[in-house]
């Protein structure tokens, strides 16, 4: 995974909530090879009209979202089915971080298995954000994970909280698969101890 | 830990740590890993990774995404990526020894119905696979979560999850429910009340007389539907009812493992004044057949009520939401639940798939004629097997329904059986989101009797009517 990097770049802010996986990826497209790309698939029943042609309303399809890195969102983001290539979509997009009052919880840890960003900041807070994002098309937003603190293009702060183990991890471009490996003699004694109380697993 | 006074969750989590961080991090040991066709990804990973499955004595699957429901000979999937899905599955688990119950197995159905069903899910283990829908499970006192792929990949590599400990909430139904209301009615009444976020970072236990005295499908479906309140999972202590369905299955303990086993099982349930982080409760009696008029499982609603105003919405955000909701949905606020036209019924889904529910929906078919298509799909061979000894097949066939073969169907919109574009489907599935069945497809949840109700008036209809008629 590669390691996390501070962002500054330009936001795009969306104010619905419930925003769920199936929106951010419809079904048809999850039988597509992780090699392929998945960016063009990014909110793609939003995005694009029938004929492909994007849907002039949509936020991507705005000119002054061009270059966008960080996702300013509302309540609920990515909940539903627990499909990764949200993620996928998300990143290969171009997005590093997504900032929201709350999100669904499996799309929550996928981020971090893939070096995406989720921050978690008060409803009253993110929507100061997307405000500012409205006011400011040029506007660029800093979300440093070192400091834990999102800026806005007015320069105003905000902190958030983060997963210690999980901050490293994306810091440090962790493989967490490498990393458990590494406690396979716990894992084992635990499987030994197991076996001898519940002998019917 | 006050050992004494410790929830189901806490009893089922602390068992399970094999490693604890200081800073709050925990390896969770994985007792049991479901694969589906949609798991192909991380064998990919374990590929790259020169890895092989660590536990394939744990780990059991099942074709269900990708399957089409019109037949059992693969050759019917037309679409070739998609037919590779369901084909990777059975090449995976014969090259890693895991035990998968393939397309031509009359086992073979949808992970959520099939893991209960050969009694491979059982109280007190854990439980992950890549879906959503794994808080299942938890209705027979398993802890059950869904995963991403990456996390499927570290459980096929090393058996174990980091996870933070969640926190606990209790939610109680008491009383008695109503004639015409189910297990269903009961999960949408509580997610609308509290919320699609509202169990969010929660594992939510139910509890209650209510939820005592549903059947094991009627808890199924209950902690089916707890993702979609957000909940991490969803658990029900186990009970007589529990190990009554459980006793003599495939893969439930036998002989004297099984005395163990009940010995272990009755000391799970929350002990009496356990404290959990939030509590919520809920009258059973109130509770009317439901169903949902919007985007969001949260947009649900008795199916006495109108469609809310989005002027009258508690807050800027919920505005916003129900407004695009009713534009996608093209419904105008005001509208009579009952009053909404119908295209088409689906009966089926990890949600509502199983025998109990094929039943229900049977007994309001029973005699009657759809004015819509209407489908059945059973949730595994063996339900659909049971269904046609008891002639629920021909129910549903002389009502003018269709029977159809086992898989997920036209939940998930990835197998080719799809609500056409603009179509209003009712649906016992557990998601109404925008294009879920299909691009532009309009979804309305409802309970399977509500859905064969529907069917025979072309309408939502309030089944406690067709009850009286009966």
């Amino acid at each position: 995974m590669e390691k996390f990097q501070r962002i500054d770049a330009p936001a795009v802010a969306m104010a619905m909530p419930n925003i769920d996986t199936d929106q951010i990826i419809p079904a048809r497209f999850l039988r597509k090879p992780r090699q392929a790309g998945y960016g063009d698939f990014l909110f793609h029943d939003l995005r694009f009209a029938e004929n492909g042609a994007p849907k002039p309303g949509f936020i991507l399809n705005r000119r002054d979202a061009a270059g966008a890195r960080v996702l300013v969102a509302e309540r609920n983001f990515g909940c539903g089915s627990s499909r990764e290539h949200a993620v996928y979509a998300l990143w290969d997009y171009g997005f590093r971080a997504v900032i929201a009052p709350s999100f669904g919880d499996i799309f929550f840890g996928n981020c971090f298995k893939n070096g995406l960003l989720p921050v978690v900041l008060p409803a009253e807070a993110a929507a100061a954000l997307r405000a500012e994002i409205e006011g400011h098309p040029n506007g660029r937003v800093i979300v440093d994970l070192e400091t834990q603190r999102v800026t806005a293009p007015s320069g105003k702060e905000f902190a958030f909280d983060v997963d210690p183990f999980r901050k490293h991890c994306l810091l440090q471009g962790v493989d967490e698969i490498e990393f458990t490996l590494g406690l396979a003699d716990a894992i084992a004694a635990f499987e030994r101890r197991q076996a001898a109380e519940w002998r019917w697993l | 830990m006050d050992t004494a006074r410790s929830t189901l969750f806490a009893k089922i989590w602390d068992r399970h740590k094999v490693v604890e961080r200081e800073d709050g991090q925990t390896l969770l040991y994985v007792d049991r890993h479901y694969i589906h066709d949609g798991s192909r990804r991380a064998f990919e990973v374990l590929a790259e990774k020169g890895l092989k499955l660590r536990r394939p004595d744990r780990t059991f699957g099942t074709p269900d995404h990708y399957v089409p429901s019109s037949s059992r000979d693969i050759s019917a999937i037309a679409d070739a990526e998609a037919r590779a899905m369901v084909e990777t599955i059975e090449v995976n688990a014969a090259r890693h020894g895991a035990t998968v119950f393939g397309l031509r197995d009359p086992r073979q159905g949808i992970v959520h119905v099939v893991g209960p069903e050969q009694g491979l899910t059982q109280p007190g283990i854990t439980i992950v696979c890549g879906d959503s829908h794994t808080s299942t499970h938890g209705a027979l006192g398993a802890l059950a979560f869904g995963i991403g792929a990456s996390e499927v990949a570290h459980v096929m590599a090393t058996q174990t999850l980091w996870q933070r400990r969640p926190k606990s909430m209790r939610i109680s139904v008491e009383g008695r429910l109503a004639r015409g209301v189910f297990a269903k009615d009961i999960i949408l009444a509580i997610i609308a009340q509290i919320g699609a976020a509202g169990a969010t970072g929660h594992v939510i236990e139910y509890a209650g007389s209510a939820i005592r005295g549903l059947s094991m499908e009627g808890r199924l479906t209950v902690c089916n539907m707890s993702i979609e309140a957000g909940g991490r999972a969803g658990l029900i202590a186990p009970d007589e009812t529990t190990c009554a369905y459980l006793a003599g299955r495939p893969y439930a303990p036998k002989e004297r493992d099984w005395e163990s086993a009940l010995a272990a099982w009755r000391a799970l349930p929350s002990d009496d004044g356990a404290r959990f982080d939030r509590e919520v409760t809920l009258d059973a009696a109130g509770i009317v057949p439901m169903a949902t008029w919007g985007t969001s499982p949260e947009h649900a609603a008795p199916i006495t009520d109108r469609i809310p105003d989005p002027s009258t919405a508690p807050d800027a955000q919920r505005r916003a939401g129900w407004e695009a909701a009713l534009a996608y949905m093209d419904l105008a606020p005001g509208t009579p639940l009952d009053a909404i036209p119908i295209d088409r019924v689906f009966i089926g889904s990890c949600t509502n798939s199983r025998i109990e529910d094929l039943r229900a929906a049977a007994a309001i078919a029973r005699g009657r004629k759809a004015v819509i298509p209407a489908w059945v799909v059973p949730g595994s061979g063996l339900v659909k097997a049971e269904a046609e000894a008891e002639g629920l097949d021909a129910v549903f066939k002389a009502a003018g329904f269709e029977w159809r073969e086992a898989g997920c169907s036209m939940c998930v919109g990835m197998n080719g059986d799809l609500v056409a574009p603009g179509q209003r489907c009712a649906s016992t599935s557990n998601r109404n989101f925008a294009g879920r069945q299909g691009k532009e497809a309009r979804t309305h949840l409802v309970s399977p009797a509500m859905a064969a109700a529907a069917a025979l008036s072309g309408r939502l209809t309030d089944v406690r009517r067709m009850l009286a008629e009966g």
